[in-house]
């Protein structure tokens, strides 16, 4: 077997691994809650024989370690359960929800990675003359707000005072893709003034710091222009931690943006998830957490791979 | 005014003159915008409703955990939801009457144990089933039904039996009850096909507004019932109920056009987006109250001349000015203000006074010690800032009192109703009677100033049998007249329900039995 198709094995293996590490924790989390799931679907109005008939049917007498197992297999073959608050398949309602969610990630990413990674090239060729300086000072500036302090600035000028896009986003399935896009405009952007900054500086980090090696020395020595230099010699070099802060950058565009959602009234996850917590929903609780969990390995996996397959000296050992 | 003036905002009113021609030329005649717009307003409801066009409301309060189950609701948007699509017997109206809605008419016997709600005929359920009494009496079972976990279950408990027979639906009472009907006003009471039993969550009910989409947690859409009963209401073609929990985000959405009314208006916001072109704040008084409450049986506040101590100590204008940003009223130490009917306009009000507050501490004979007053940001909204106003107000009156910050996880289980001094909300009743059997009846269950007085105890019950209403007026003047001289509750304030409408709702009224005028804003607005 070639290693380098062993390694991308083992970081699979490990991945997966890690997917049910993280299901046990997540099923411990929600039982060690204060309180009775039962108790707290009935609310103080409940009766002894109610609460015996809704343990029993939960399954809550059976061991955590069985239920545990049932949980686990059932999340594996797609059946997430039911919410106990409005009794709905739990997969089914979070489908919609997740693919929002996937969605606005998805224009956001469209945007802010190339973005970020152009102005990282930018900034490292002037590196230390004023467009780095004012990219860097804007760049830095966002992502330093609170991401509803960002939500309400552009909530102020785009659609109160210039009323360029609506000021909720939301979305359903009986809009066109345009109308979508543009009910989305706004979240599309805080999220992008949030993420492009770490995605920014670290594309320009990896470069300067490629671009002390001896061989970007001797492609001046050449002759080459700078910008030739950066993209042809430098860039390649520095992929490999690019790559990781971009796969961070898009899970948190997946699992982290919660605050957005509200803000903007976007039916996504985050809001779901929410919503559920406070009502004790624990099963649509640890559907969350898993698919989150889920989201935020299989990302760092592909950068994992991506940094291995770019990495000469692995794709070519001796 | 200016006649031509007039003629124009008439002509606008028709479609004739555009809004913005219309706004400029009152600008050329030197007229404010403000002023326009009242002209135009006032133009445009002499024309009668305009039909048509989606009516967009923001609301707080929706969860996707929501369902459209009326027995389930319990906050904001689930509320708007079942005044849209839902019609229930009889409402109580803007001035404290009941309206006919699926009851034709309401009678009682004499004894006000038993009434009959005779059913309007000819009108029907979404689904195209007529309305029986049959189906007003399964509603009721249903929520009356434990499994049903109804929010009006309360309210069901003093039913003793129900009956049909032909287009009457009677109800007979453990106890007489002259409130009946304003209980079987609550929101919860939607009637629906056969109760609701099978499928309660369906969204079919008799209003105005029929289910077109419903994703909770974001959005409910509702479209004109074609065979609605009532002409005079559901002008509009489809209302749509956003879910916007995010203060800022709400008002943001109402500056920006996207949606025509929201509701929870922040009083410290009010003025501020009362400026803005276009936009407008309306407050009316409602029953809501936020108060301070003494246990009556705990040492120090068991002795009446410190709770009289602590209820001339407090001073309400300034609670009312700087806690509400005056969107309010002050409160008279009993939970009953004028939008309630029966309200006793004459009884005096107790104002602020350090000297007479000093001479009750003393007549006490409390030993000096601070009185601990336990509050949280969650109790009300500006409790913590309100209990330091009534800090300074006290010791001017030489009272000490100590705060004690209270973290809002557990405030209601831990610290509200259960610790002697604290502070605390109530959203109001539509009647008096329900209002005090749910707080200060010595059996009730949130009897949280542990007010035991059997006068007070006797005076309840024999009003609720009172159809005479001069005398039940009486009746209730002379408990309030208790309740303020001798009761544990501290109440500075009734808050006002404060909503933001955008300038092209029309049909707006002043209407305090709850916000959106009782929630029934979707059904008499329409858009010019």
């Amino acid at each position: 077997m070639h290693p380098i198709v062993k390694l991308l094995s083992q970081r699979i293996a490990l991945g997966l691994l890690l997917i049910i590490a993280t299901s046990a924790l997540i099923f411990a989390g929600t039982q060690i809650l204060p309180g009775d799931v039962a108790q707290s679907i009935l609310g103080q109005s409940a009766t002894p024989e109610a609460l015996a008939n809704l343990r029993e049917e939960l399954g809550l007498n059976e061991p955590a370690l069985s239920r545990y197992f049932d949980w686990l297999f059932g999340a594996l073959q797609g059946d997430l359960g039911t919410a106990l608050t409005n009794g709905k398949d739990i997969a089914t309602s979070m489908a919609s929800r997740l693919a929002n969610t996937l969605f606005l990630a998805f224009w956001a990413a469209i945007i802010a990675v190339p973005l970020a990674l152009i102005l990282g090239l930018v900034a490292a060729r002037y590196a230390g003359r004023w467009p780095d300086k004012l990219i860097s000072g804007v760049t830095l500036a966002t992502i330093s707000l609170p991401e509803f302090v960002v939500g309400y600035i552009v909530m102020y000028i785009l659609a109160v005072n210039y009323r360029l896009f609506p000021s909720t986003s939301v979305i359903y399935d009986s809009m066109s893709l345009l109308e979508k896009l543009n009910a989305i405009a706004m979240p599309v952007i805080v999220l992008v003034l949030v993420v492009l900054a770490h995605m920014m500086r670290m594309t320009r980090a990896a470069i300067l710091n490629v671009m002390q090696s001896a061989y970007i020395e001797t492609a001046e020595l050449k002759g080459l222009r700078p910008a030739t230099i950066i993209s042809r010699h430098a860039f390649p070099n520095a992929i490999a931690p690019v790559v990781n802060v971009v796969m961070l950058n898009l899970a948190y565009l997946v699992v982290g943006v919660v605050v957005v959602e509200v803000v903007f009234v976007y039916p996504g996850m985050g809001q779901y998830l929410v919503d559920h917590v406070s009502k004790r929903d624990v099963p649509v609780v640890q559907a969350c957490g898993l698919v989150f969990a889920a989201v935020y390995i299989g990302l760092n996996i592909l950068a994992d791979m991506i940094a291995i397959l770019t990495n000469p000296r692995l794709r070519h050992p001796k | 005014m200016n006649d031509e003036l007039k003629y124009l905002a008439g002509r606008a009113a028709q479609g004739r003159v555009s809004r913005r021609a219309f706004m400029g030329r009152a600008a050329a005649l030197g007229i404010s915008a403000g002023m326009a717009g009242n002209m135009l307003a006032s133009a445009v409801s002499a024309q009668g409703a305009v039909k048509g066009g989606t009516l967009r409301i923001g609301s707080v309060g929706g969860e996707s955990t929501n369902s459209l189950d009326p027995a389930l609701a319990a906050s904001q948007v689930p509320y708007h939801n079942l005044n849209t699509f839902g019609e229930t017997l009889v409402e109580v109206k803007a001035d404290g009457s009941i309206g006919y809605r699926l009851a034709e008419s309401v009678e009682s016997t004499s004894d006000a144990k038993t009434w009959m709600f005779k059913m309007r005929s000819g009108v029907e359920f979404h689904n195209g089933k007529t309305v029986t009494a049959e189906d007003a009496m399964r509603t009721m079972e249903r929520h009356s039904n434990d499994d049903a976990q109804s929010g009006a279950l309360g309210i069901m408990r003093g039913i003793e039996s129900m009956k049909v027979e032909g287009d009457v639906f009677s109800v007979t009472l453990t106890t007489p009850n002259a409130d009946l009907p304003y209980l079987l006003a609550d929101y919860h009471l939607q009637i629906q096909p056969d109760g609701g039993f099978d499928d309660p969550a369906a969204g079919i009910g008799a209003g105005a507004y029929m289910l077109e989409a419903n994703e909770p947690g974001a959005r409910h859409l509702w479209k004109k019932n074609p065979n609605y009963w009532d002409d005079t209401r559901g002008h509009v073609d489809e209302v749509e109920i956003l879910v916007i929990n995010d203060a800022t985000a709400r008002m943001a959405a109402l500056q920006s056009g996207q949606v025509h009314i929201v509701n929870r208006v922040d009083p410290k916001v009010a003025q501020l987006l009362g400026r803005s072109p276009g936009v407008q704040v309306v407050n009316v008084g409602g029953p809501g109250h936020y108060v301070f409450i003494m246990h009556c049986d705990t040492e120090p506040f068991a002795n009446n001349h410190l709770r009289m101590a602590l209820k001339l100590a407090i001073n309400r204008q300034e609670m009312v000015d700087k806690i509400l940003n005056g969107y309010g009223t002050v409160g008279n130490d009993f939970p009953i203000n004028a939008a309630y009917p029966l309200f006793d306009e004459t009884i005096p009000q107790r104002e602020y006074d350090p000297a007479a507050a000093a001479e009750h501490y003393k007549m006490s004979g409390h030993d000096g010690s601070p009185i601990v007053l336990r509050v949280a940001d969650g109790a009300f909204p500006g409790a913590v800032e309100a209990a330091q106003l009534y800090q300074q107000s006290a010791a001017a009156a030489g009272i000490p009192l100590e705060i004690k910050r209270e973290p809002n996880d557990g405030y209601w289980s831990d610290v509200w109703n259960v610790q002697p001094f604290c502070a605390s909300y109530w959203g109001g009743r539509p009647v008096q009677d329900q209002m005090y059997s749910t707080a200060y009846l010595s059996s009730a269950d949130w009897n949280d100033t542990r007010f035991f007085n059997d006068k007070f105890d006797e005076l309840l019950l024999s009003a609720r049998a009172e159809l005479d209403l001069s005398k039940r007026k009486g009746i209730y003047s002379e408990m309030a007249h208790i309740m303020r001289d001798e009761g544990g509750l501290i109440c500075p304030m009734f808050n006002d329900y404060v909503d933001g409408l955008s300038d092209k709702v029309q049909g707006w009224e002043k209407d305090g039995t709850g916000e959106l005028m009782g929630g029934r804003a979707s059904q008499v607005c329409w858009l010019a």
